[in-house]
């Protein structure tokens, strides 16, 4: 369970997805950019569904980082959903806008390439994601268990808020139960 | 054929003008706090020598995404007009944001686009334009049916007008000539961020 002095919005019995529905909404995050992936897709057929929120895909990871941006110097808080391998394509955008222009872009990764991934190139775009958070010196916190992702997704919102910087999440096969291949 | 389609004679047609004397046609428009994004380079280098207005976004990186930007200031502000200014470079970078803006059809959204077929700052290099790719067309395929080349700088001038009076998306595409930027932008991002938000007023 969560500490006693997190903020309790959910019961434990409730999915990951719906508590993080309720706590983006909770600090005010009203704008939801992405470009899909599966295991993400939970997420995204609840804020799709929750007309606090406006959400859309976006051609590219990029692309939805320069409208959370924008959105953010306007006065609306927005995230960026997008799995690793979208990572992998966001070094510049982060490095040349969110970081040097203090932009709190809070970014959503469902966590490929660990844990019984099945497609090689997955596996190696994994390994370049945290090095390029570090690189960066990016606030990045990886949700492994339920019990964590009301905690951890409040308290790294509302620092990347107030220290003006972007952050990632990155959300763990463990929680989520990752992809994995049908045969 | 609409209207739209019978107003511009199109890019081949499109006569080369000076990009820091439409960036001041533009900017001379704008009466009640517009915002504008700068795209990376000279588009951004003219719309600091322009005006420094608060309301103008600087990029110093981030190539291709000042449509985006503008895009995600203009769903903030509703009730604001946003404008991205953008190099042909720049815009061919990331065109899939054309057909992003064309579903969500913010109303008070318009692109200007300076095309001057060449990635002037790197040395002039040909674009994608120099060899017949036409963002108009582009912008058109996408969904966006308000896409069109200025004629010249009066017809410019009316259309910014019209970008400014009614309902969007828009996007103006202009030929530009091989001038360079007059002036270069401060390089202080977060001096650039800390005004522009002053300008729109989300910080005090």
């Amino acid at each position: 369970m969560t500490g006693s002095a997190a903020p309790t919005v959910a019961g434990a019995t409730r999915p990951w997805h719906e508590i993080m529905r309720d706590v983006l909404k909770q600090n005010q995050v009203r704008l939801a950019t992405y470009v899909p992936d599966n295991v993400l897709r939970p997420l995204l057929d609840v804020l799709h569904a929750d007309r606090d929120f406006t959400t859309f895909a976006t051609t590219r990871e990029e692309e939805a980082v320069g409208i959370v941006a924008g959105a953010w110097m306007g006065g609306m808080r927005g995230c960026v959903l997008m799995q690793t391998s979208g990572f992998a394509t966001l070094a510049n955008a982060i490095a040349s806008l969110a970081v040097p222009f203090q932009i709190p872009v809070v970014m959503i990764v469902s966590e490929r390439g660990t844990l019984g991934e099945f497609n090689w190139g997955q596996a190696l775009t994994c390994r370049t994601m945290r090095p390029v958070l570090d690189s960066l010196a990016i606030e990045h916190h990886t949700i492994s268990r339920l019990d964590e992702v009301e905690f951890i997704t409040d308290r790294t919102i509302k620092q990347a808020v107030m220290t003006q910087a972007p952050a990632a999440l990155i959300l763990s096969p463990l929680l989520t139960g990752g992809k994995v291949l049908k045969k | 054929m609409s209207a739209i389609d019978t107003e511009s004679r199109g890019r081949g047609n499109a006569k080369v003008m000076n990009r820091f004397d439409i960036t001041k046609r533009l900017v001379a428009k704008l009466k009640r706090e517009e915002a504008v994004v700068g795209g990376i380079g000279n588009t951004n280098f003219d719309l600091w020598a322009a005006e420094r207005r608060p309301q103008n976004f600087y990029m110093l990186g981030s190539m291709g995404l000042a449509a985006p930007i503008a895009l995600g200031v203009a769903l903030a502000q509703p009730q604001r007009r946003v404008i991205a200014l953008e190099g042909d470079g720049s815009i061919m970078m990331q065109l899939g944001c054309l057909a992003t803006i064309a579903h969500l059809k913010p109303r008070n959204l318009a692109i200007v686009i300076m095309d001057n077929a060449a990635y002037q700052i790197t040395g002039s290099q040909p674009t994608a334009t120099a060899h017949g790719a036409d963002i108009v067309a582009i912008a058109r395929g996408s969904g966006l049916d308000k896409s069109l080349w200025a004629d010249d700088e009066a017809h410019f001038e009316r259309l910014v007008d019209r970008c400014l009076a009614e309902d969007g998306p828009w996007l103006i595409a202009t030929r530009i000539d091989a001038q360079p930027a007059v002036a270069q932008t401060e390089r202080d991002p977060a001096k650039i961020r800390d005004r522009f938000m002053r300008g729109l007023g989300t910080r005090e």
